[in-house]
Order: structure tokens, then sequence, then C-alpha cells
């Protein structure tokens, strides 16, 4: 079977321990996690999940029932078969030396990233986005030289009115 | 009335209907333990060793259906609990297993006695909570009863830090639970239910496979019509045996590696599997390429995660198998399906199980047989390894929660434990443990509380002076080196039992045997122990080799 990207977009209880129990069910029974997210939602008591995985369609299955069936666990949706939108902002120390900035500025406008610090020879790069754009961001500043790179991980939201 | 921690939770445990709390006292629960001295309705249990403690609470939860209790102190006393808890879990067992905790400040500190209770029991147990304030024990305590009861039951692990149970609160005790993110689906969908009816009324070789969520859902009545009113055949696994009588004629015994060849060859030519609260363990299963390749599949459970976890499933439906089972009975109706009753009866009178006379020795077969002649009505508690395989075998279970066993997780020392709790939750009956001389030794210190009460439990040990499954294996597999499985330096247990104050009777002959069991059933003012020395290289057969096919089960070596 092949295998494929899921998102899954987990509501929990904001309680302790929470983020314990779902790192323990993906390690336990060997699921993969690509990357997670995780805040308060607009209400205090619940906290929001965005999961990236990946696996055939039987361990996306059994992951999502999974998922579900941990007491502590709200609600979960498997966005990738929903219509939804996703973002991930990445920060990237690149190095800019004053004769090269310029062109590195331009990228940037192209992309719609932001400066959010400057020294002498290099610049932090803040770009949002999906993964397609970041990593078309992060192709382009490669010749310059990234010193570092970190991302947030994907967060998601379905698209419309909620269900 | 504003009540310490401790005496809030044993008010909220009365509140649950706590009978029994087995538990060995230490430094970080002794709040508990002295709001439990001589307390009038919540009675302590003290036992020896922690793992008994909780292995005794799992057994008086299988024998009876309610809420298990154990209770330990932090840290040693609450990694002893673990495999009492790990076995509970991987059955579906019932628990609350209650741990000492030290004080909120010294949390996180390497503490005396600390230990990170709610990390070390996560992937063992359905969930668990950790009590830092008096005022939220009542709260806790019920949710922690509803959620080891209800849906998929499991142990449900309380830590309990010491200066909680000290602070004083007002007890009030929750008259309703709501917890938004747990809501079990009981019901099954009826369109699901109507689509399973339509694939039982067209098949030609159906056969109904029911497991330990049919004890577990008290759904053995339900399972019982199911099979009479179709006439379908139907097997029983290790979990379920009693579910459905064995005596029946349409019983094919147990499935799986050791189980009869009958269920095996059914499970291979079969072309509908009607699942109910069983998991296609690998154990029953087999190679899952071979297993039931010819035959859809219809899985009720009540988790959904167990659905289509080894086998794909045709029509799944998640619910209570209780309700499921009573829904359809509503509407199905006798099946014709003479051609392949008559291949099954052929099965089955060709591949009974059977073993073969070896010189004088005593056949450990033919002691369950006799034990299963005498001790009919009697719960038997088995443990794990040759000795399980033989009684689930040759002792043939009528009725749901007649037999107790580790079967998900084999826990050995698992049975001497259990039935105590099996006796203290069910006084009228006669608990029967058989026992193997491996697992015996394990937890041969729960003798002590068995003796102090007075339990009337009739200790059967299967002693072949090995660790005789192990040592099964070795001859098959590992050309007969038997390596850490010699048993021969076992001290007498019979000695040993008159040494601990019970009666202990050893048997060497075949004469012996059956005048023994029949002097057990005389003792009613404790335990009597008979060990029986029996053939020490005899095997479990049928086999199915692990990895194999259910159709390539070994009937016995040539």
């Amino acid at each position: 079977m092949t295998e494929e990207r899921h998102i899954f977009s987990v509501l929990v209880e904001n309680r302790f321990g929470v983020l314990a129990r779902i790192a323990g069910l993906f390690s336990g029974r060997g699921f993969n996690i690509d990357s997670l997210n995780v805040a308060e939602t607009d209400d205090p008591d619940v906290s929001h999940m965005t999961i990236v995985t990946h696996g055939d369609t039987q361990i996306i299955e059994q992951i999502y029932k999974h998922l579900n069936k941990l007491i502590d666990v709200i609600k979960v949706t498997d966005l990738t078969v929903e219509n939804h939108v996703e973002r991930e902002i990445v920060l990237i120390k690149v190095y800019a030396e004053p004769q090269r900035r310029g062109e590195i500025l331009q990228i940037m406008e192209i992309f719609r990233a932001h400066t959010i610090d400057v020294s002498p020879d290099s610049l932090i790069i803040e770009v949002t986005g999906d993964e397609g754009k970041l990593k078309a961001v992060v192709d382009l500043l490669r010749p310059y030289g990234i010193q570092e790179l970190v991302r947030t991980g994907k967060i998601a939201i379905m698209r419309g009115a909620a269900k | 009335m504003e009540l310490s921690g401790a005496n809030i939770l044993i008010e909220s445990l009365k509140q649950e209907g706590v009978e029994y709390i087995f538990g060995v006292n230490g430094g970080a629960a002794m709040p508990i333990f002295d709001a439990l001295y001589e307390h009038p309705d919540v009675k302590l249990i003290m036992m020896r060793h922690e793992q008994g403690a909780s292995h005794a609470a799992d057994g008086y939860a299988r024998a009876t259906g309610k809420v298990g209790v154990t209770l330990a102190t932090s840290g040693p006393g609450a990694t002893n609990l673990v495999t009492g808890i790990a076995t509970a879990y991987m059955d579906s067992i019932p628990m609350v297993a209650i741990t000492g905790q030290v004080f909120t400040h010294l949390m996180g500190n390497d503490a005396f006695q600390e230990c990170d209770v709610i990390g070390v029991t996560r992937p063992v147990c359905k969930h668990s909570y950790l009590i830092k304030s008096g005022d939220e024990v009542a709260e806790v305590i019920a949710e922690a009863f509803h959620i080891a009861s209800t849906g998929r039951p499991g142990p449900v692990v309380v830590d309990f830090a010491k200066d909680a149970q000290i602070h004083e609160s007002l007890f009030r005790y929750p008259e309703k639970i709501n917890i938004r993110s747990y809501k079990p689906k009981v019901e099954g969908h009826p369109r699901q239910i109507a689509k399973a009816v339509e694939l039982i009324h067209n098949a030609e070789r159906p056969m109904i496979y029911a497991g330990g969520g049919v004890p577990l859902a008290n759904a053995s009545e339900e399972l019982r019509e199911l099979a009479i009113k179709t006439g379908i055949p139907i097997t029983v696994t290790l979990m379920g045996l009693g579910a459905f009588p064995e005596t029946h004629p349409l019983a094919m015994e147990m499935p799986g590696m050791h189980g009869s060849c009958c269920a095996n060859y059914a499970f291979t030519d079969s072309d509908l599997v009607i699942a109910v609260g069983a998991r296609f363990d690998d154990r029953v299963t087999g190679d899952l390429t071979k297993f039931a390749p010819n035959a859809k599949k219809i899985h009720i459970d009540i988790d959904a995660s167990c659905i289509g976890k080894n086998v794909p499933i045709d029509v799944p439906i998640v619910g209570d198998a209780k309700r499921v089972l009573a829904e359809m009975n509503k509407l199905v109706h006798r099946v014709d399906i003479e051609p392949w009753m008559r291949q099954i009866d052929e099965w089955k009178e060709q591949y009974p199980f059977e073993y073969q006379q070896n010189g004088d020795n005593i056949m450990p077969q033919y002691v369950i047989e006799q034990i299963y002649d005498l001790y009919s009505d009697a719960i038997v508690v088995g443990d794990v390894g040759q000795h399980q395989m033989w009684a689930a075998q040759y002792f043939k279970f009528t009725e749901p929660r007649q037999w107790l066993n580790s079967g998900g997780l084999g826990t050995m020392g698992f049975s001497l434990p259990a039935a105590i709790g099996a006796q203290l939750g069910c006084p009228d009956k006669t608990v029967v443990n058989i026992n193997g001389d491996g697992s015996y030794i394990m937890t041969i210190q729960e003798l002590v509380p068995a003796i102090t009460m007075k339990l009337p439990l009739k200790i059967f040990i299967i002693n072949n002076m090995y660790l005789g499954m192990v040592r099964q294996w070795q001859e098959l597999f590992h050309q007969k080196r038997y390596a850490a499985v010699d048993y021969h330096d076992n001290p007498d247990f019979a000695l040993l039992a008159e040494a601990f104050g019970a009666t202990g009777i050893r048997v060497e002959r075949i004469e012996d045997v059956r005048p023994a069991l029949e002097k057990a059933k005389g003792i009613t003012d404790g335990p009597v122990v008979i060990d029986f020395i029996v053939d020490e290289e005899e095997n479990v057969f049928p086999m199915v080799p692990a990895g194999a096919g259910l159709g390539d089960v070994i009937r016995g070596l040539a």
C-alpha cells in the first residue's frame, strides 16, 4: 500500500499530561509524527493540536481511531480529506553581506516575507505559507548560505462554516 | 462536613459499592490505610506483594463483573502494581489502581520512594489521574470508576499525593458523570446490523468466533441465542471460554495455536466469520495471509480501534455486544447449512483433544479431566503455560466468568492472587486454581492472606519440573537445548504449603490423583495445595507453530 501524508486536527482537554499521552500513542504503536503543533484555542480549557503524519490507509485509520480512543481527546478531524488551508512559519537566518542584501530583499518581496532582524552580515527572515511556498523560498535562499532555520510545524483549519 | 482527602476517597469508594480493596501499606499511602482501619463497609485485604494485590483485584473483577480496587504506596509499591495493571489492560478488566504519591512540594525532586507513576503506567492503562488536592478526590474517583467500567473496560490509575490525602475539604459526590470527550458508542448501527444479518442468511459455511468481550459485556445469553437460533457453529477463544457451553453440539471449542483442529479448519474453510468481542489476536489467527482466506467478516466490538486492526472487515459494527446481539437476534432465522455441519461434525469426531498415556506417569491432561469430573461447577483460575492450555482444552466450561486467566499479557503468577479475589467476590462458589510449578512460585507468598482469611481455595499444581511451554518450544524449535527451563530444584510444594499453614498433598501415582482431589473437596477451612508430579516432557497438542497458518496445525508428534 502507498503511504500518504495526513493532517489531523485534534481538539483536546487543556490538561496536564495530554501531550505525553498523544506522543506516547504514536511512539508506542510505531506511528510517525512529521510535525506537531500545540496551543490553546479560543477556549482556555481546550487545546488544539495539528499533527502531520504519514502511513498507508490502514495505519491512518488506526491513528484516527486511537486518537479518538484517548479519554482527553474531544474531537479528531482528518483535514486531508476536507477542504482546508494550512500554514507554517519558518524563520531563516541567512548570510547577507551588504552587497547581496538587495537581491535577498527582492526575493522576499515576491514571497511577502518579512525581515525581523538585521545584523552586519545576516538577516532573519520570517515567511508564512504552505509547504510549496516555504520550500521555494528556502531553495532560493540556500545559495546565499542559510545559518539556521526554524519551523513552527504546520497548523491547519477547515474552510467554511464550522461543522 | 469537611473530610480529609483519604476519608473522601473511602466515602467515594463506598458510593461506588466497593466491598474490598486489595493492597499493601507504605509511607506515602498511610493516611488512606489509616482511613480504612477497621472500616465497617470497605474492607482492606492485606496482600503480601503489590503484584498480588493487583491480580487479586483483577480476579475479583473478572469473577463478579464489578470494578476491582487495588492500593499501594508510591515508588516501589506503585511499580510493583504495574504488571497487574498491564495484565488487566490487555484483557480489558475494569480496575481502579490507587497509588500514594510523595508530597506535592517534593514531586519531581527524586524524593524518597518517588516515581512518576503516571508516566510509568501511561501505556498500560485506560486512563490516569494525579490528585494534588483533597477537593479533587470525589470527582476523580467518580470519573475513574465510570471510565474503568464503561465502553471497553480497563484499569484506571489514580496517583494520590500525600498532602492531598491529609488536606480537608467538603465531601460531595457527583451524582452524574459527564465527560464531554468520552462517550462510548453502545448501540450498533441498524444498517450495519441489517447488512450482517443478510450475510448470515446467505452464507453456506458460516461460523461464530466469540471472545472475551462477550463475558465482559454480560452477553452470553444473547450469544447463545444467536448460535442456537441460527444453528451456526461457534468457537470461543481462551478469553471467552464458557460464554457458550463447550458441551453444546454447536461448540467447536477453542481456536488458535493450541485450539481444536475443528475450529482452526473451520476458519480456513469458512465463507463467513462472525466475530463478537474478539480481536483477531495473533495466537488465534496464526499467519494472517492464510487466515480465513475465503470468508467475509463481520466484526462486533465496542472498541472501534480493534476493528480492522489485523484483518480487513466487511461489516464493522461498533457497539456493546449485548445490545448488538439482541438486535441481531430479532432479525435472524435458522440457516440451512447441513453439508457444512456434516463437515464440522466430521472434524470434531476425527480430531478430538487427545493424549497418550506414558508408562506409569501421571499425564497432566488426566489430572485436568479428573478435576473437571469432580469440580465441573467451580470457578477455575488458570495461570500461564502448558497447564493453562490443558485446562482450556480438557475442562469443559459452560458458564461465563467460570474460567479466569491472563490471556493477553500472559502473566505468570496471576492465578493464585486472582483466585483470592474471585473467592472473596463469589463466596458461595468453589474456586479451583490450576497452576504450574513455574507460575505458582512467582506469587506463592499470597498463600498467606488466603490462609489468614481461611479461604477454601483448591490449588492444584501441574508440576512437570520445567517451564514447560518454553521447554516444548525448545524441543520443537531449538533442538532440545533446554536453556533456563529446568525446575528440578523446585521445593516440595506440599511441605511448603504445610509450612505456610495450609494443607499440602503430594501426588506421585496415578491411583492417588482422584482420592487426593476428593479429599481436597472436604477441606473447607482453608486452602489446600495438591502438588501433582506429572509426566515431565508431555507437550501441548494440537499446535499451530508461531507464524504458520491455521491449516498447518501439528496434531501431535508421530
